[in-house]
């Protein structure tokens, strides 16, 4: 009985809808005051009327009667929706969705509705949002229903279906349909029609849809061919996934490659251990909390550049620290590698107990720029902006370190000193100062990751500790002294990290890559890429 | 004989340090023990415990001084032996605790009966016997030890390589551990011990025997160490530390003395961990984080590496220094251990002890410039 009135109230709403624009037009003010007046059969009746009308503000007027905050004002007779706040109601004309001032529960009368009739403004509502002029919300409202099915929606579906215009929304629309069909008492042919729609979207929520059906079906041919379905939808997923996988594999790649690029020059290049190196990735991280800081007290409208503002000012504060570190330190200890790691250790540790002291040890929050947030669909995948960026991001520094390294003056004194420094001294290159150069620039691309990582990762003191291990093993992964390796091995790691994780879960996966790679070691104790002949030695 | 060989292994110095070793072993507990709370002399047992705890650490890091400064090879996993020994002690003081614990469960400990554990796993069965956790506290950190040397010594990895080897097995250890279903406590790892061989750990006379046993380790650890040094053995594994593609040109098969090395020296740290644990009264995956390794060989450096005595000193020296500033400047500790990290690699390259002879010897030639 009850089904059928809703039945009823929809096929008056759509029928409505396709007489066209002139109901379109009817004053919405004349249809909301008629809710207001009469018995609950009236009302029935005006709720109805509302639907059809199609407006985009009928929507919110008949959650609100659904919700009781619907009321008439004693005073003049306006309708509005009322908001508790404290004792008082704020009030908004319901039809013009302006505010109307506040008022208390006496000078208003609740347009009253009982069980029956909440049922059926919850299909009004429901046939209004497949009506919405947004196509967001119209393919919204076709997504519920693929996830909830409800053959009672079969009308008002095949009604919205034929006046949608909008190419995708219509696809949404006939592969909601579909759901709605096998979960209905459709003929047998519309059934298979249905199935080859869900089989055709292809993911999650069309598996669980032709699951379902296969489970309920009493036709052998439908649950054969349901079964089938969700054979064939399952194998698409699988692929998808693996898509993901290698996509999440070369976002944590492209993460691993910047926190271990620096690394990659100091200690592939000058074979310096910098123990130091995670503690300069911190140093870019908060240099970009402070720029942030700078920009929100002072100049908030650059806020979208901070980013920008701050990879210069980080590659400048690391690569300035690392300078320092070189010219303080390291410098006495060249040909004592030990030594060296035990000393970087110690100003790592220092450096991390004056973030500390100056930063406190709790996490700072660094925000994302508009431009960063979000996200967006490739087939199945997800595709979140800043991994997206940050990919993009460690390719470019990746292609500029090359370019320095291959076009440049520094870079060319850089590669002597590291083949032969006898002979670079020899022909007038100043080895100090490209060491102090080289150990800078190394110091500066881990600022830069700062940058980057301070976008996915939390901005606190213990920031560059996480990303030590990783970075070596990627570096002797990869070949000491060969930036390609580096690229290559933080890429297949990070893959191979996440292909693991499935499996054998984030720890264990963690776990397995640590062990293999020291199990590779001993196979290559070079690396992936190992240089040749003597000046290996 | 045998005793014969390890006293000749000693030279005089280190024949009085031995004794300097046992007398604190000794001489603390009984102070604790016979002199009446009232008196000056009386110990308090809180110093036993801390100087327990310290002579534990003298023994990782003469663990550590034994692979480094004997052999060249610097171990950033050491800390990973000394809490796999922990793990082994720890076991068995969890089986002591039988059902007096809060679950009151007369074979599964507390955490197991929390993670529904049905039965013991496998891994625990022996550990309700002293001798047993006693063998395996030696075999569990040698096994390890030889696994890994043996992979990495054979395939040549040396230096900088191995260091960071190392280091990335007791990162894994540690993640390793910190999961719940390892069955070894995941996180909160293992603790509120009852009694170990019938004493109980609260005691102050337990404490006293456990820090008598600590400084009793030490003084064996040393003499060992020194035997190994001293001999025919120690001479080819320091030329094997000053060059190592010499000895193998020669005909040493470098592998065998430096896995035999690494294997004794991951035993030894074990055994600190095992007395280290009941002391401390707690063992738990932090223990094996590489800041805990790395911490030890700096003890080793501060001390001066490449003698016996030198690591003992230092790993008082760093710990009580610890204990002073963590208590009254919690700020300053980390800058005061980083500053003596760089301090001690640029300024005192052969550490304290080594300052000590340098003074000396300066202060020979002095004295022998007089009469002439």
């Amino acid at each position: 009985m009850n089904l059928l009135r809703r039945l009823a109230v929809l096929l008056s709403a759509l029928t409505a809808l396709s007489i066209g624009t002139a109901t379109m037009a009817a004053d919405l003010t004349a249809l909301v005051a008629n809710l207001t007046v009469g018995g609950f059969g009236e009302r029935e009746a005006a709720i109805g009327a509302l639907a059809a009308s199609g407006d985009a503000r009928a929507a919110p007027i008949l959650e609100a009667l659904g919700a009781g905050r619907l009321y008439v004002r004693k005073a003049d007779k306006v309708v509005v929706i009322a908001k508790s706040e404290g004792n008082q109601l704020v009030l908004t004309d319901a039809v013009t969705g302006k505010a109307a001032g506040s008022a208390i529960e006496a000078e208003l009368d609740r347009v009253r509705v009982n069980n029956r009739l909440r049922g059926v403004i919850d299909a009004a509502v429901g046939s209004l949002t497949l009506m919405n002029p947004d196509p967001r919300v119209r393919r919204g409202a076709a997504e519920s229903l693929l996830k909830r099915p409800d053959p009672a929606a079969l009308a008002a579906l095949d009604a919205a279906l034929a006046a949608e215009k909008d190419v995708r929304v219509k696809a949404a629309f006939s592969q909601a349909r579909a759901a709605v069909v096998l979960a209905s008492d459709a003929s047998k042919a519309d059934k298979l029609a249905a199935l080859q729609v869900l089989r055709d979207r292809s993911d999650r929520d069309a598996l669980s849809a032709l699951q379902a059906a296969a489970n309920v079906a009493t036709d052998p041919e439908i649950k054969v061919a349901a079964a089938d379905a969700s054979a064939s939808v399952r194998q698409t997923l699988a692929v998808w996934e693996a898509a993901q996988n290698v996509w999440y594999g070369i976002s944590l790649g492209s993460v691993l490659l910047l926190a271990a690029i620096g690394l990659a020059i100091t200690f592939g290049t000058m074979g310096v251990i910098n123990m130091a190196h995670g503690e300069m990735v911190m140093l870019g991280a908060y240099t970009t909390f402070v720029v942030q800081d700078v920009i929100r007290t002072s100049a908030p409208h650059l806020f979208d550049a901070s980013l920008l503002i701050a990879l210069p000012l980080a590659f400048l504060v690391a690569g300035a620290v690392g300078i320092a570190i070189e010219r303080g330190v390291i410098r006495f200890l060249y040909g004592r590698p030990l030594e060296t790691l035990l000393a970087t250790w110690g100003l790592s540790l220092v450096l991390q107990q004056a973030v500390r002291s100056i930063f406190g040890p709790t996490n700072r929050e660094v925000g994302a720029p508009s431009w960063m947030s979000g996200a967006f669909q490739v087939g199945q995948i997800t595709v979140t902006y800043s991994r997206l960026w940050i990919v993009i991001f460690a390719l470019v520094v990746f292609a500029a370190l090359i370019l320095v390294l291959r076009k440049t003056p520094l870079g060319l004194y850089m590669r002597a000193v590291t083949q032969n420094r006898p002979m670079a001294s020899a022909m007038g290159i100043r080895t100090p100062r490209v060491d102090a150069l080289t150990f800078g620039l190394g110091s500066g691309i881990a600022g830069l990751a700062g940058v980057a990582l301070s976008q996915i990762d939390n901005v606190s003191p213990n920031l560059g500790q996480g990303y030590i291990i990783d970075s070596f093993m990627v570096v002797v992964f990869g070949g000491v002294g060969n930036l390609f390796g580096t690229l290559v091995g933080a890429l297949s790691l990070g893959i191979v990290n996440k292909f693991l994780e499935p499996y054998a879960g984030a720890v264990l996966g963690k776990i397995l890559v640590l062990v293999f790679i020291i199990l590779f070691i001993q196979r290559r104790p070079r690396g992936l890429f190992a240089l040749k002949g003597r000046a290996v030695e | 004989m045998i005793t014969r060989f390890l006293w000749q292994g000693l030279s005089r110095n280190l024949r009085l340090f031995v004794l300097l070793v046992l007398l604190v072993g000794v001489a603390l507990p009984v102070l604790n023990q016979l002199v009446p709370p009232s008196q000056p002399l009386h110990v308090p047992a809180w110093m036993l415990q801390l100087i327990g705890k310290y002579l534990c650490y003298a023994l990782l890091a003469l663990a550590v001084d034994l692979v480094w400064g004997f052999c060249g090879i610097l171990s950033l996993g050491h800390g990973a032996f000394f809490a796999l020994g922990g793990y082994c002690m720890g076991m068995y003081l969890l089986r002591q605790i039988g059902s007096r614990g809060v679950y009151g469960n007369p074979i599964l400990p507390d955490f197991m009966v929390f993670l529904n554990y049905k039965e013991l796993p496998w891994f625990w069965h022996g550990f309700d016997q002293f001798w047993f956790a006693a063998i395996m506290i030696v075999v569990v950190p040698s096994l390890l030890a030889l696994a890994l040397g043996w992979f990495a010594f054979r395939s040549r990895v040396t230096g900088v390589y191995l260091s960071i080897i190392t280091q990335a097995m007791t990162f894994a250890l540690m993640l390793a551990f910190f999961r719940n279903d390892m069955g070894l406590g995941g996180n909160n790892g293992m603790t509120d011990f009852k009694d170990i061989l019938g004493f109980s750990v609260q005691a102050d006379s337990t404490r006293a025997a456990l820090c008598f046993a600590s400084a009793l380790a030490l003084a064996l650890g040393l003499v060992i160490s020194a035997a190994v040094v001293g001999s025919r053995f120690g001479k080819a594994l320091t030329a094997v530390r000053d060059a190592e593609s010499r000895m193998r040109f020669l005909g040493y098969r470098v592998e065998g003395y430096k896995l035999f090395v690494f294997v004794l020296s991951a035993a030894m740290a074990g055994v600190a961990g095992a007395i280290y644990v009941p002391q401390v009264g707690i063992i738990n995956p932090s223990e094996f984080s590489p800041a805990n390794s790395i911490e030890a060989v700096i003890w080793v450096a501060v001390g001066g590496r490449g003698t016996l005595i030198g690591p003992v000193i230092g790993a008082f020296l760093v710990n009580w220094g610890k204990t002073y500033l963590t208590g009254a400047l919690p700020e300053v500790w980390l800058f005061a251990l980083g500053t003596l990290f760089v301090a001690v690699t640029l300024f005192l390259p052969k550490g304290v002890v080594g300052l000590w002879s340098q003074v000396r010897s300066r202060g020979v030639t002095r004295k022998a410039r007089v009469p002439a």
